[in-house]
């Protein structure tokens, strides 16, 4: 997955989140509708234009001390409004490793 | 931006000429190296202290020839992550022996106070105040040095070897 | 083992001091997240998928009981129960907490233990053999001068924002373990016809995005000049080197473009022009530094105990036994290697309680100390004989006793996309897939020496280039595909591999190392001729028609 962190130009293609870590603890988080964090993916604002993303972004951008290296993410939007992660990292850092820890 | 100089906070005696504006009859000025390489000797001869911008990406060696009749040199940090100026500032105070002010410009934040004076600055451009005001402070945060430079600190290999003289002496 | 003295602790120390100042203007917004990454950086400390990542060094790989102990502690108090050692004999965290960190490395600095410039554009970590100062053969123990060039690098104040890393490596065998040719500098502890100890300087290796093996600049520095001449090597780095693409940052790039005898030039040129600046060992600095490493008190003892011979007869520890024991200098002592490398496991992770048994079994068998290899494996360096069945007893409860040393499931891998915000694919679960894949340990020594090293993207942290086998996560349209070389190598031999093809997909590499393994089995024209030896031979022709036949 290209990082995401070299982001230039901004498109979107489908339902986005702004996603970060957490300054205090470097915990994922993303970004909420009432501008704010969340580690739930399930909380996070969903923009659907470039537009929109890019605002979402700059907000998250400009809170250099709640979350560090904020950026947009894909994700998709299930039945029910569930949202699902929309990479293999996405869903590797909403979900967690993909390995056992200790040998199997 | 403040300056700090000998260790507190200073006015600026010397004042910023840009390449395209005149120079003032007297008075302390700090110029760029193209300026300055244009006509040195003009530069020099005339009253009030002459200091030189010098860019880190040029070798120090085409100034040496002016050292002793320069007030101040400045070496460049663009960003604190471009270390060039520190070998820069080693050159001109331990191999050219300089010992005018040496200043640094650009992005000076406290977390580079140390380093810097070990290099040989003894003049700061600070980004922030809170810097500044930190300076000494920020000077005695470190007691211990494993380098030789040309600051005068005593190394650890040093203090090792008069402590092993002196337990060996008192045997 | 170095013991710090007073100065030593003093100075980490206040290094802990200002890293809590850093920090803690970091969460007040005093410093911005730009300002403090190189600041943290410079620590160790990286941001990563899920949490900051925490690297802490252990210099030349030597290690403490007690410096265990507190690593398994850290581990326990600060993190999730487990770390991960790296290739350049550093333990890394995954899970520290940024507001928490200051008090993790005042807790490691009650030991001796710091992270300064195992990130950041400085001179990292100096890396050694992980079997210095026991290994039969040695020239000198190389940790003496990995001492003394480790506290002329830290802090240094020219030398701490460099174009980008700058690595070095020491070894004093002539079999290369501390992998000296991939290194930005290489030393190679020698001695000249009058009998004086100096080095061969090696400069330019790396891997990453553009592989170059080290070149000779100079084939002997005296070991007092050893200060001054790596000095003057980083004056000329650290003016010229490039900074306007940090794909082309490293010093191997500047060697390249110079070229290898103009850059020598250069460097001669500065280091004659340095004179004497106080960098000149004389033999009394040495000895000082030398005075602080402590030995153990070997015993006298047989060559061939009973114990040894009793538990010979045991298939189990006969096989551990050849695989994982090799030669002490002293008679009667082994050198022990502890596979960190469990079937099924991540390459290089070890639990807290892992970490806190193999410093009791330290105590009890190895004078206290304990190696950390860039194989990402550990070692107890001064084991007696006598000894080896108790202890293997006690390591194969412990998961650390997997008779696999040097062989293929001996795997090298960068903690890849499961952690990684560089990576662009798994490292692990293709290890982990792999050492299934041969778990049957009579296959695997059939098999013979094979290194499979695995990096989840270019930047090359699994050292694949050097891998007899290596493996390469790329990204294609969003999944997961591997490049795959082989032939290549990090001893004294160092060379890269070569690509064999086309990358294939995430669920098709085990496929494909098991058909290069069947290849060589088939190709080699005896058992002792080693895979990279049969590559050697045959080129990588056999081995791509035989994976590509198919697919």
């Amino acid at each position: 997955m290209t990082s995401p962190l070299e982001q230039k130009k901004i498109r979107i293609t489908g339902p986005s989140v702004v996603t970060a870590n957490r300054t205090w603890d470097g915990a994922v988080v993303y970004r909420t509708a009432d501008r704010g964090w969340s580690t739930a993916l399930a909380d996070a604002a969903i923009v659907g234009t470039s537009d929109d993303a890019r605002a979402l972004l700059a907000e998250g951008v400009a809170d250099d001390v709640g979350a560090v290296g904020a950026y947009i993410a894909p994700v998709e939007v299930k039945e029910g409004g569930v949202i699902k992660p929309g990479n293999l990292r996405e869903h590797i850092r909403s979900k967690g490793l993909t390995i056992d820890l200790l040998p199997a | 931006m403040p300056l700090v100089k000998q260790g507190r906070i200073t006015t600026d005696l010397f004042v910023h000429v840009a390449d395209g504006a005149e120079l003032p009859g007297d008075g302390a000025i700090l110029i760029s190296a193209a300026r300055f390489l244009e006509d040195p000797e003009a530069i020099l001869k005339r009253a009030g202290k002459a200091g030189v911008i010098w860019p880190n990406s040029r070798a120090v060696d085409d100034l040496v020839p002016y050292l002793d009749r320069l007030a101040a040199v400045a070496l460049v940090f663009p960003t604190f992550r471009d270390g060039r100026a520190y070998s820069q500032a080693r050159l001109l105070r331990e191999r050219h022996g300089y010992e005018g002010e040496l200043r640094a410009i650009g992005q000076i934040l406290r977390d580079q106070f140390v380093f810097m004076s070990r290099a040989g600055f003894d003049a700061f451009e600070v980004k922030k105040d809170a810097d500044a005001d930190a300076f000494a402070e920020t000077m005695k945060r470190y007691s211990v040095f494993y380098q030789p430079t040309g600051d005068g600190r005593v190394t650890a290999l040093n203090r090792r070897m008069q402590l092993r003289h002196s337990e060996s002496a008192g045997q | 083992m170095y013991a710090y003295d007073e100065l030593d602790r003093t100075l980490i120390n206040e290094r802990v001091s200002e890293f809590r100042d850093q920090v803690k203007r970091r969460l007040s917004g005093e410093l911005t997240e730009d300002e403090f990454k190189i600041l943290r950086l410079q620590n160790g400390v990286y941001l990563q998928l899920h949490a900051y990542m925490f690297r802490v060094a252990i210099p030349y790989g030597t290690l403490s009981s007690k410096q265990l102990r507190r690593l398994a502690h850290v581990a326990r108090r600060y993190d999730r129960g487990y770390g991960h050692f790296t290739t350049r004999q550093n333990i890394q965290f995954n899970w520290i907490k940024l507001a928490e960190l200051p008090d993790a490395l005042a807790e490691l600095a009650d030991v001796g233990i710091h992270a300064m410039q195992t990130s950041g554009n400085n001179m990292r970590n100096v890396t050694s053999d992980q079997w210095a100062g026991v290994a039969p053969g040695e020239v000198e123990d190389p940790r003496i001068w990995s001492e003394i060039l480790r506290q002329h690098t830290t802090l240094h104040p020219e030398f701490s924002f460099l174009p980008r890393k700058f690595k070095i490596a020491i070894t004093a065998s002539e079999h290369d373990r501390a992998a000296i040719k991939i290194h930005d500098i290489g030393l190679r502890l020698h001695k000249n016809a009058d009998g004086e100890t100096g080095f061969e300087v090696l400069v330019g290796g790396g891997l990453g995005r553009t592989p170059f093996i080290a070149k000779t600049i100079k084939p002997f520095v005296h070991g007092r000049d050893i200060l001054s001449y790596v000095e003057a090597i980083l004056r000329v780095y650290n003016q010229y080197g490039r900074r306007d693409n940090i794909y082309k940052a490293r010093i191997k790039i500047l060697v390249h473009e110079l070229g290898i005898e103009k850059f020598a030039r250069e460097v001669e040129e500065e280091w004659k022009l340095m004179g004497d600046v106080g960098l000149t060992l004389d033999h009394s600095a040495i000895e000082e530094v030398r005075s602080r490493f402590s030995y153990p008190a070997y015993e006298k003892l047989p060559h061939m105990p009973d114990e040894l011979k009793q538990a010979a007869a045991d298939p189990l520890f006969e096989r551990w036994r050849k695989n994982s024991v090799a030669p002490h200098k002293v008679q009667g002592y082994s050198i022990v290697t502890l596979s960190l490398k469990p079937v099924g496991g991540p390459p290089g992770d070890a639990t807290a309680d892992q970490m806190d048994a193999v410093a009791d079994l330290a105590d009890k068998y190895s004078f206290g100390e304990i190696r950390v290899g860039h194989e990402q494996n550990l070692a107890l360096p001064h084991v007696a004989k006598r000894d080896l069945p108790q202890l293997w007893r006690a390591l194969d409860r412990l998961g650390l006793a997997t008779p696999n040393v040097n062989l293929v499931t001996d795997i090298i891998a960068c903690p890849g996309l499961d952690y990684c915000s560089l990576a662009n694919a798994r490292s692990i679960p293709i290890a982990q897939e792999l050492t299934r894949r041969f778990a049957n340990h009579d296959t695997a020594d059939m098999i013979g020496r094979l290194h499979i090293n695995i990096s989840g993207c270019i930047n090359a942290c699994g050292h694949h280039h050097v891998g007899h086998i290596g493996i390469l996560g790329v990204e294609k349209n969003g999944e997961e595909f591997y490049q795959i070389t082989i032939g290549g190598r990090a001893d004294e031999n160092a060379q890269m591999g070569v690509l064999i093809g086309p990358a294939v997909p995430y669920a098709e590499v085990a496929d494909v190392i098991e058909d290069i393994v069947e290849a060589y089995l088939a190709l080699r024209d005896r058992p002792e001729e080693l895979f990279v030896d049969t590559v050697k031979r045959l080129g990588v022709e056999p081995f791509k028609e035989r994976v590509y036949a198919t697919r």
